[in-house]
């Protein structure tokens, strides 16, 4: 590895790999770095080392990684697995650590493309041992083979509970009930929306998943409350519908998931402008159509610049790729306009259908705001009450001063699971939108470094301090 | 408790736990090594001293935070399993890098 590349990537999913791929046929030096064990990302997770065989289980979507992962590797970047990135700046140097090894690289130009996490899913008992987001148990699925047991209750909404829910059918471990939790009247909104999604592939793919599903798992719809309870493991499911009486089910793991939104520490850290997207309820760091941010040198692609799936961030991150080399010198505008239309046109026709599925998706209020019992942050153990009532009697502005107050956002997590919750409790008790109140001012590092990984890095005392100011 | 669906056939890897000798499998990360043996939960809050385990499996949650090696705070869920690991269940709030 040397200290210096034309192009680095940060995130080895299909929007890293594809940006790797159409950067390195341009003649750029590029490294990519992944803190995964393997090449794949969330969704292809482990598609080249994954025990599970019978590709009938994870289903052809995700062995579609495989061709992608193939075309990356014959590619030829540098690749370095197990690299966490805990630091990025507008002069585009990149630290990151390896092994408990710390180092840092200069860019010409850094194509991000960190995808996705689950979004926080704050209901009573969400932190008791027991309880896992379902994109937990898929990724064990994934790369061990491993499945929930027992009495498994999936709770949630969106496209990738139903996915999960399939690929455990398909592994012959269902779960033995699916509460969801989609709002009945997301429906009015999203059914303008439902001719063009019909005219898709995914109309056809998903209602015959959703079929499956419904043969093998016992599903209760229209779910308002839910919380989980037990002495030190999840022992119990309680959940309501509407003014219906409260029932409890009795469980060994409850898998939660209510979506995706973009992983927002690292772009947020080096600086660049975030948008609030309402039909998503979550921010999204602000791309243009190449996915340049708004720092010069630093692209985003994939799910990590707003939510729009796999097969789209395998697009943008080519269109990325193409862009930064172009950026560098290594082919004309011109030369990487022609190479981008075709890409552009696949992109339009992935789009297609989104806008149902984000109305359909969007989680209740109700969820997205933490319940009063509930840690809304888990690290420093702050309940939806503390929020609600700190936001409504002192007035908090803004999610920096509700830290100042209750230390939410000051964990090792850095606000990945409480960042929104606590936007959305300030708006909701201020009486304005989300955009007013903002996020949390994120700082490098974005992942906690120990001291012995920050005397190793072998770099001068100058570049340590400005990682260090950040 | 999670279970290696029967055709993953993977190699044992020996490594302790708190230890006792336990066993995982090539592949594992030390979080989904716990997981399979049954432990649900890896680590006391520095706040309040409940159990807590992994609940995202992708490193963002910093619920699985053990001590691996004499070295805490590692998120058991991004490192591989090794064999012959010592793993620890982490209490409380650690310094850095102790
Ligand atoms: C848990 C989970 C499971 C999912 N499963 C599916 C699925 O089965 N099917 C589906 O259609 N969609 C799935 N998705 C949605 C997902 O967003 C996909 O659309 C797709 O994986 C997005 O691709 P991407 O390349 O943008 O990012 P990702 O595939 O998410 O890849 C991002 C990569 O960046 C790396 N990364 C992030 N931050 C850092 C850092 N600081 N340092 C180093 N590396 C970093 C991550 O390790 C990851 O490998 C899933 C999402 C999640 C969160
Ligand atoms: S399980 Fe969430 S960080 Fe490891």
């Amino acid at each position: 590895m040397s200290d210096e590349y034309d192009i680095v990537i940060i995130g080895a999913g299909p929007a890293g790999m594809s940006a790797a791929t159409a950067a390195v046929a341009q003649g750029a030096s590029v490294l990519l770095l992944d803190e995964g064990a393997g090449p794949g990302g969330q969704i292809y997770r482990a598609v080249t080392t994954t025990p599970l065989t019978d590709r009938a289980v994870l289903g052809p979507d995700y062995w579609k990684g495989a061709a992608i992962a193939t075309a990356f590797a014959a590619a030829g970047a540098t690749y370095q697995p197990g690299a966490t990135v805990w630091h990025l700046d507008a002069e585009r140097r990149v630290g990151f650590s390896v092994d408990g090894q710390a180092r840092l690289v200069q860019a010409g130009q850094v194509v991000m493309a960190t995808g996705a996490q689950e979004r926080p899913f704050p209901v009573a008992g969400w932190t008791l041992p027991g309880v896992l987001s379902a994109g937990a148990a898929q990724t064990l699925l994934k790369a061990q083979g491993l499945a929930a047991t027992g009495r498994v209750v999936l709770a949630g909404c969106g496209p990738l509970l139903w996915l999960f829910a399939a690929q455990s059918v398909a592994a012959g471990l269902p779960p033995s009930l699916i509460l969801d939790t989609t709002p009945r009247s997301n429906w009015g909104r999203a059914l303008p929306h439902l001719p063009s999604f019909l005219a898709t592939p995914y109309a056809r793919k998903g209602l015959a998943l959703m079929a499956r599903v419904r043969r093998a798992v016992p599903i209760v719809s229209g779910v308002t409350e839910l919380a989980i309870e037990g002495e030190v493991h999840a022992e119990r499911v309680v959940y309501r519908r509407g003014i219906r009486a409260p029932v409890t089910v009795p469980v060994d793991h409850v898998l939660l998931h209510q979506g995706v939104t973009p992983n927002l520490n690292l772009p947020a850290a080096a600086g660049c402008a975030l948008d609030w997207n309402e039909a998503q309820a979550c921010f999204q760091p602000r791309t243009d159509e190449w996915g340049a941010t708004s720092l010069p040198g630093l692209f985003l692609a994939g799910d990590g610049a707003g939510i729009a799936g796999a097969e789209t961030a395998a697009s943008r991150g080519a269109l990325a790729g193409l862009a930064a080399a172009a950026a560098l010198g290594r082919l004309s505008e011109t030369a990487r306009d022609r190479l981008a239309a075709p890409m552009r046109a696949r992109l339009t026709r992935q789009m297609r259908g989104r806008a149902f599925l984000d109305a359909l998706y969007r989680p209740a209020t109700a969820f997205r705001r933490a319940a009063e019992e509930a840690l809304a942050c888990r690290c420093e153990e702050v309940t939806g009450r503390m929020l609600r009532e700190t936001a409504e009697r002192l007035q908090v502005s803004g999610p920096n001063q509700m830290k100042t107050f209750l230390r939410c956002g000051m964990g090792p997590c850095q606000g990945r699971l409480c960042g929104l919750t606590v936007t959305e409790a300030i708006a909701q008790a201020r009486g304005v939108s989300p955009v007013e109140v903002g996020y949390y001012r994120l700082r490098s590092p974005v992942k906690p470094l120990t001291v012995a990984e920050f005397a190793s890095l072998p770099n001068t005392e100058e570049e340590r301090l400005a990682v260090e100011r950040g | 408790m999670f279970r290696r669906l029967h055709e993953v056939a993977r190699p044992v890897l020996r490594f302790r736990l708190d230890g006792e000798p336990v066993e995982g499998r090539e592949g594992d990360s030390v979080a989904a090594a716990l997981l399979a043996l049954g432990r649900d939960a890896c680590r006391e809050t520095a706040v309040s001293g409940a159990a807590r385990g992994g609940y995202c499996m992708m490193g963002v949650c910093f619920d699985c935070l053990v001590v691996i090696d004499g070295t805490g705070n590692r998120q058991a869920c991004l490192v591989p399993l090794r064999e012959g690991m010592s793993v620890e269940t982490q209490h409380g709030r650690r310094e850095p890098g102790r």
